[in-house]
């Protein structure tokens, strides 16, 4: 509760600051507008729809993307562990990938599918789908072998084991990946959405790209806002259980 | 009627069986390491009896816990045979349950999910006879108030003890100790020395247990064998003919592990001669 209380006031104590600066008149309202225009906007986008609509939009989107490239990554990371066949190609091409910044995919996806929800969903799946994979192959090899040796002992064979045994044996790892993962497919879809617009559906990013056009800062910083709350609220509700549990269970630092 | 045919079951499941009897013949197996290969096992040959307690004794690298493996089933001999109740030993199997040196214990189950573990894998049995049969070897290594905690959260020595309960759930007929407390400080040891000998007065096991304890060996073995390294043979062997339970201070033990000690020594001297 008094952790709750800090983090409360020192928001309204950034909010006040933002007052403060809007009123010294040190920049152009236009520039700077205050906390009031951005609030006023916010309402007026949530009473008529505009903002809810923007999300779905976009949630959509991310989680779709997200979920496919895990249930792509998963399996794959899981083969690159098993063989080295899989290690040296897919494995090595993940490695490459992975570091290519997800934008990057964005000219790429145009190209391909143009102006579509495919390449936005294949933006969001690249975004995901390489760090799954390294982070699902890096936990299966880090599994100590005496597991295996055991569950053997106890009569586990092949399938049982990969479910029973290695698979939750690697899951601190393969849960930092689904982390890296997210954070990457937002990123990226971000960015896919701000460059282009799709007529399908006018996602947060289109929409502060259309702020920016109509030189709206309010709307620019309140659609900002927006997409840093679902940020702390994925994290929160999704991630933040899981790791509670991953730290009661084995006892590893909390993250 | 049902519920009387199912308890009947779990009762079934933890009735003491037979235990078997090991017949290692001629078993050799090498290793390839940095140096070159690397003779782990010379034709070492052994017969366990059945519900005997037999301790492997040696310096470390000798080959103990190879053979300890390859009785498993977790390895395979390049040359010989393991029979266990006169059936070869190709793969691991629960007749034949192993306790490691690291207590191995998975993290993500807590202390009662591991003990299941292995009961989940026994054909028959209801979810009642599983949580029954979990819950009486917890009791019998004296973890009955646990079932719940995290792996993370045990002591060494109570991790140990859910290890032993993990092996000794699936009621195999022979348990396999890789120097099961070795990274246990010395009081909690000694206590692991009474409850040893209880259990398997009690559920009547074959154990081929291996240390590098000498005195450990003595107080719990019937036989000890001394093992020599490279090749790995065996050297000597000592009845040890004591009563039972045997306390790991008393003055008869001494004498014992004092003479299994002199082997030992004279053992080394050879060693370091030969490689000399």
């Amino acid at each position: 509760m008094k952790r709750f209380l800090l983090s409360v006031l020192f928001f309204v104590f950034l909010l006040f600051l933002w007052e403060m600066a809007f009123r010294a008149k040190i920049w152009s309202p236009v520039l700077l507008p205050s906390p009031e225009q951005v609030a006023s906007y916010l309402k007026g986008a949530t009473v008529d729809g505009t903002l809810l609509h923007a999300t779905v939009i976009t949630m959509r989107r991310l989680l779709i993307g997200y979920f496919v490239g895990l249930i792509l990554g998963l399996p794959l990371g899981l083969l690159t562990a098993r063989w080295n066949l899989f290690r040296d190609t897919l494995g090595t091409m993940a490695l490459g990938l992975q570091t290519l910044p997800s934008v990057c995919w964005v000219p790429l996806a145009l190209l391909w599918f143009g102006q579509t929800e495919a390449a936005m969903l294949f933006v969001v799946v690249m975004g995901t789908v390489w760090s799954v994979i390294i982070a699902t192959e890096t936990g299966v090899r880090n599994v100590p072998p005496i597991f295996r040796k055991a569950a053997l002992t106890m009569g586990s064979k092949r399938l049982h084991i990969w479910l029973k045994v290695i698979l939750p044996a690697a899951l601190p790892f393969v849960v930092s990946g689904m982390k890296q993962g997210w954070a990457f497919a937002w990123r990226s879809l971000m960015a896919a959405e701000i460059f282009v617009t799709i007529l399908t559906g006018f996602g947060l990013g289109q929409l502060l790209h259309y702020g920016r056009e109509l030189s709206a800062m309010d709307q620019v910083i309140a659609i900002m806002l927006v997409i840093v709350v679902i940020g702390l609220l994925a994290d929160k509700i999704f991630f933040s259980p899981i790791e509670r549990f991953l730290h009661r269970r084995w006892g590893t630092s909390q993250a | 009627m049902a519920r009387a045919a199912r308890r009947s079951s779990a009762t079934q499941e933890l009735e003491v069986i037979a235990p078997s009897k090991l017949a290692i013949d001629n078993v050799s197996k090498s290793f390839q390491s940095a140096s070159g290969t690397v003779l782990a096992l010379d034709r070492v040959s052994l017969n366990v009896a059945e519900g005997e307690f037999v301790c492997l004794v040696g310096a470390s690298g000798c080959g103990k816990s190879t053979l300890l493996s390859i009785i498993a089933g977790l390895e395979k001999p390049d040359s010989g045979t393991v029979l266990a109740d006169g059936k070869p030993v190709t793969a691991p199997g629960r007749e034949r349950l192993v306790m490691f040196q690291e207590p191995a214990l998975f993290p993500w189950l807590d202390v009662f999910g591991n003990v299941l573990f292995g009961l989940k894998l026994k054909p028959n049995l209801s979810r009642k006879d599983r949580h029954d049969v979990a819950k009486y070897y917890l009791e019998l290594v004296g973890l009955n108030h646990f079932e719940h905690a995290n792996i993370h959260e045990l002591s060494g020595g109570m991790k140990q003890r859910v290890s032993l309960a993990r092996a000794l759930a699936p009621n195999p007929r022979v348990l396999l100790m890789d120097e099961p407390f070795a990274a246990l400080d010395a009081l909690t040891r000694e206590q692991f020395y009474g409850d040893i000998q209880r259990i398997w007065k009690e559920r009547h096991k074959t154990i081929v247990f291996v240390t590098h304890n000498v005195r450990e060996a003595a107080c719990l073995g019937d036989r000890v064998l001394l093992f020599s390294p490279r090749p790995g043979r065996i050297q000597d062997e000592f009845k040890i003919e004591l009563p039972r339970p045997r306390d790991i201070n008393s003055v008869d033990l001494a004498a014992y592990s004092s003479r299994i000690k002199k082997s030992l020594k004279i053992l080394r001297q050879s060693d370091t001669v030969a490689r000399e």
